[in-house]
């Protein structure tokens, strides 16, 4: 019959399991399961839990963060940062994530409140100085459970799969309080009036059909006062940039969707849409129509993206 | 570029003769306009070179990803694949394969008449090599890159009669057998994506499976795969009542050595 009914035990993993044995000869002894780890699948003889994780592998959620690191080089952890630091969120801010399905912005924002909570706390202690250690330390002990010191983050995205997604990955990385996740839709949001202190909607504005009515329910879940922020792919303006952006975009960039993702026209269709979404200034336009005022845009990278800013005043 | 990428064979009738569709014109830069068949996607030079590359990293680095396989093979195939239609065309049995375009796939094969032939029928081999193995034919991909609606054809028909190998070869599914057929289909269709396979698949095998496929198996692929006529010139729908021993005496596969794999 088939070989690898039962498998060879080795010290380091499984032989006769292809999977594990090529994972060993490349050196990655880490990602190697263990014989009880095995078991078998229809198709092939003999299988560990990542192939059939594999049949599931179509879905663009899954691969969604490699495409992005891979596409972007890196570079959009970077311009999530660049978001991050425009937005300047203090301990208390009640942040609404749109289109966040894999939680990138909530998990910077989340990071980036806590630091700022944490420096707070060690100005609290500084001037405590004179305090005894018993008073210190309980002061310590009551500012430790509120590290967050009411922040939260509601990340709504419109695709299951996408916050399940995020979901994971918050287990994965640590992230519980302060986090809570909903499927909504950008054009009807299911929050009330005057609900958020910021709006997030990190390229995800590119994929909703009206804009305006987007727009417009940022507006409305928006506290007076609130900011909206939105970052997206935009034009560039530069004609030798704009040749070597075009180029990559088209020639490139379908054929890692399919490589890294099995999915060429997803990826093809990104593109186009990249290049179907009003520029800065018009979009620029659109925001001012809903009511925002004081609008702005900050291109990055010569207009490859830019974050529009905009406040319910 | 402005390239035509209609399809240069336009005389022959065949009854499964896809019409080319148009497809929107992208604006990006040097694609071919028009989709040639269901599931056609225009790709300039550049793109299949990145896609061939990045399609043999993905398919070393991930065995499982058996859609980047099929990929290397459509993107290296430009010259293989011209010269096994070629050959298919100068052939009675091939040319009538190439008009009549027959497709191996569940809907079109009849199971139960299949299992009801006797033993050692190609038929009866056949089922009973789908059932032991739990493979099945549908589970191949089309042609996505192939330029030429005939070469789309030939290499669907490739893919399709690769259970058909392992049947006539004697080899089963697991790894020393794939890499078996591997070396048979470098040799017949001289296709670098079988090259490639033949050359790396081996690595992951153990000591022992690498000294059994050196010095009994390879050299009985390659044997038999020069001396056997072309593999894509039988009509193999017409033969399932026909013994294995004898569409293989008929073809000259030499009979596979008495190991257990």
């Amino acid at each position: 019959g088939p070989a690898g009914t039962s498998p060879g035990i080795s010290a380091l993993g499984v032989k006769g399991c292809p999977r594990c044995a090529w994972i060993w000869a490349l050196g990655l002894r880490r990602h190697i399961l263990l014989p009880q780890e095995h078991f078998k699948v229809d198709c092939i003889s003999f299988s560990c839990p990542f192939f059939a994780v594999y049949q599931v592998f179509e879905s663009v959620a899954k691969k969604y963060d490699v495409m992005n690191d891979s596409m972007t080089l890196g570079i959009h952890r970077v311009w999530k940062d660049i978001l991050m630091r425009k937005m300047n969120p203090s301990p208390g801010t009640l942040l609404l994530d749109v289109a966040g399905g894999t939680g990138d912005i909530a998990f910077r924002f989340i990071n980036y409140v806590h630091s700022a909570q944490e420096r707070q706390l060690q100005q609290k202690l500084k001037n405590h100085q004179n305090l005894s250690w018993q008073e210190i330390s309980e002061s310590y002990q009551e500012d430790k459970f509120k590290l967050l010191g009411d922040s939260q983050v509601v990340v709504c995205d419109i695709n299951k799969e996408m916050l399940k997604v995020g979901k994971q990955k918050a287990q994965h990385l640590g992230y519980s309080e302060g986090l809570s996740w909903v499927l909504g839709n950008a054009e009807e949001l299911p929050f009330d009036d005057n609900k958020f202190d910021v709006y997030t909607i990190a390229f995800g504005i590119r994929n909703v059909t009206r804009i305006d009515l987007a727009l417009e329910e940022a507006y409305r879940v928006l506290k007076p006062g609130g900011r909206f922020l939105c970052l997206e792919f935009s034009h560039v303006s530069n004609p030798l940039l704009s040749r070597l952006y075009d180029l990559y975009s088209f020639q490139v960039i379908p054929v890692l969707g399919e490589v890294i993702a099995g999915d060429w026209k997803s990826y093809q269709y990104l593109v186009e849409s990249i290049r179907r979404f009003p520029p800065q200034e018009e979009l620029k336009a659109m925001i001012e129509d809903a009511g925002f005022l004081k609008v702005d845009y900050q291109n990055l990278n010569s207009g490859i993206v830019a974050i529009h800013s905009g406040f319910k005043l | 570029t402005g390239r035509s990428l209609m399809p240069r064979s336009a005389g022959v009738q065949g009854r499964s003769r896809l019409p080319a569709l148009p497809v929107s014109c992208r604006i990006g830069p040097s694609e071919g306009c028009y989709q040639l068949y269901p599931g056609h996607i225009p790709t300039s030079p550049l793109q299949k070179a990145l896609l061939a590359a990045g399609s043999a990293f993905m398919a070393l680095y991930d065995p499982y990803r058996h859609d980047m396989v099929a990929v290397l093979g459509e993107t290296t195939g430009c010259l293989a694949l011209p010269s096994l239609r070629d050959k298919m065309k100068h052939h009675p049995e091939g040319y009538r394969i190439l008009q009549e375009r027959p497709r191996i796939r569940l809907s079109t094969l009849d199971m139960s008449k299949l299992q009801g032939l006797p033993d050692g029928s190609l038929g009866r081999e056949y089922v009973r090599f789908l059932e032991d193995n739990k493979v099945s034919p549908d589970t191949r991909m089309p042609p996505k890159f192939v330029d030429d609606e005939e070469l789309a054809y030939v290499i669907q028909r490739y893919r399709e009669v690769h259970d058909l190998m392992h049947t006539l070869l004697g080899m089963p599914t697991n790894m020393l057998g794939e890499v078996v057929v591997k070396w048979f289909e470098a040799v017949q269709t001289g296709l670098p994506m079988c090259v490639l396979g033949a050359a790396f698949g081996p690595v992951r095998l153990s000591a022992r499976k690498l000294q059994v496929l050196a010095t009994e198996l390879i050299p009985w692929a390659i044997r038999s795969g020069r001396n056997a006529n072309c593999i894509l010139n039988i009509y193999y729908e017409q033969r399932w009542e026909q013994p294995v021993e004898s569409l293989r005496e008929e073809i000259g596969i030499f009979p596979p050595p008495a190991i257990r794999v």
